[in-house]
């Protein structure tokens, strides 16, 4: 059976991961590779490497780390951040990422899905939506950090992304995000039961307890964290192994 | 010399990357006489196996393969072309694995594609010495191979299929050792040493 993944993800800007407490094996915790591998060595099953940098040197910065992790990890990594184009997806393939995440620019041109997933294969676009449930109950795909709300239903945007040829959804809901009050499992459910492409559950975990039940009630076929293991509440070696105990098949 | 075949399959900087890490030497190359002389040949491959079978084609490159006696490695898409015939495109492969390529149906606990760790069973070769049954490995794809004779390693995702095969010098695997963490720097250097 498939194991269930777990996936730190790592927010990096101007080249370097930012976040995070200095782990005592660790050299530089600000080093993308370093901590990357620390995560790999530990148990994590991908990582997803998030640029924040808001300029273009920023960018170009993040290309040239992207090939130094292709360089330094044997295990799959995501990129996200920014990109808005082909030429964005191919300048990182190129740079040896796996897979890419696009959020916005997929919203504002749900065609950008077609024409990478046509060129580069379903298996390396990550559609991700961060999505809030509005007051009328409905979910709608929101950006700008949850701030703006989109007219695209939660679940009618994930179905037409899986058309388009998503290969993955990553699905963060923004009345969760930084609660730690756990996730909408019912949401993650309808989901999975929508869609045939595998889901990632983002934002909102603050227990173990939480991650488990987005991974058997939710349906999720990956839970993504980042402050949980950054801040060394837990690591990904004991996650796994709690989750083992509760019977969920993880690596 | 090892040779990376590359036949405009997708990228090749992951296996590149993984036989840097391990102090490997390598070529990559679509070069015939190269790909004949190489001690080791790896055919990687991301996307879809008739443009993958087309683009052996156009690169002359279909009897070459098939005439190699050192040991190859086909990976993923590489693999199945190396295959009988496959439902992507509904297209006649290389014919060396005497398996046939179909999709995965989609179901309750079956996502499609089949994306992550999966473990590995029935380990019949010297590819996997050193790796216990159970070990996982890292999968991406939405056909996969069934059981034959050649299957030398198993994996089930809805319905068991071969996650590695194996004619005589010729060995494929469905997962990407490259990705693999270090299991599948293990198969590599197995490999490598065949």
């Amino acid at each position: 059976m498939v194991a269930k993944r777990i996936i730190p993800c790592l927010d990096v800007k101007d080249g370097r991961t930012v976040k995070g407490v200095n782990f005592v094996d660790l050299r530089d915790v600000g080093d993308a590779v370093e901590l990357g591998q620390y995560y790999a060595r530990g148990g994590a099953d991908e990582l997803v490497y998030l640029d924040i940098s808001a300029t273009r040197e920023g960018r170009n910065t993040f290309t040239r780390l992207v090939e130094r992790i292709a360089d330094g990890i044997n295990i799959p990594f995501t990129v996200g951040g920014g990109i808005s184009s082909l030429d964005d997806a191919a300048r990182l393939l190129d740079a040896g990422a796996d897979k890419i995440s696009i959020n916005s620019a997929a919203i504002a041109n749900p065609e950008l899905i077609n024409q990478i997933a046509s060129r580069y294969g379903s298996q390396f676009v990550v559609v991700a939506i961060d999505a809030k449930c509005g007051d009328d109950g409905i979910w709608r795909a929101t950006t700008h950090g949850g701030s703006r709300f989109t007219d695209l239903e939660l679940f009618a945007w994930a179905r037409e992304a899986e058309q388009r040829g998503a290969g993955e959804i990553l699905f963060t809901s923004m009345n969760h995000d930084g609660t730690r009050k756990g996730y909408p499992c019912d949401t993650f459910a309808r989901l999975a039961e929508e869609l045939t492409i595998p889901i990632i559950a983002s934002g909102g975990a603050g227990s173990v307890a939480d991650i488990a039940q987005v991974l058997t009630e939710g349906r999720a076929d990956a839970a993504l964290a980042a402050s949980i293991f950054h801040f060394g509440e837990i690591t990904v070696g004991e996650l796994k192994s709690e989750l083992k105990q509760m019977n969920i098949c993880v690596r | 010399m090892i040779a990376i075949v590359d036949y405009k399959m997708g990228n090749l900087r992951s296996v590149e990357n993984a036989l840097k890490r391990m102090g490997a030497e390598f070529v990559v190359t679509a070069d015939a006489e190269q790909i004949r002389r190489a001690d080791r040949v790896l055919l990687p491959g991301v996307g879809n196996a008739a443009e993958a079978m087309e683009n052996l084609r156009s690169a002359g490159l279909v009897d070459v393969i098939r005439s190699l006696r050192r040991p190859v490695l086909g990976i993923c898409v590489g693999m199945q072309v190396m295959c009988r015939c496959s439902e992507e495109g509904d297209v006649d492969c290389l014919g060396i694995f005497d398996a046939r390529v179909k999709r995965f149906v989609p179901g309750l606990e079956v996502k499609v594609p089949h994306m992550g760790w999966n473990s590995i069973g029935n380990l019949e070769s010297k590819l996997f010495k050193g790796i216990e049954g159970g070990e996982y490995v890292y999968f991406v794809h939405s056909y996969y191979p069934e059981l034959c004779p050649d299957t030398i390693a198993t994996t089930t995702h809805g319905k068991m299929f071969s996650a590695a095969l194996k004619y005589e010098n010729f060995y494929g695997t469905q997962f990407h050792p490259e990705k693999s963490g270090d299991v599948g720097e293990r198969i590599i250097a197995n490999f490598l040493k065949l």
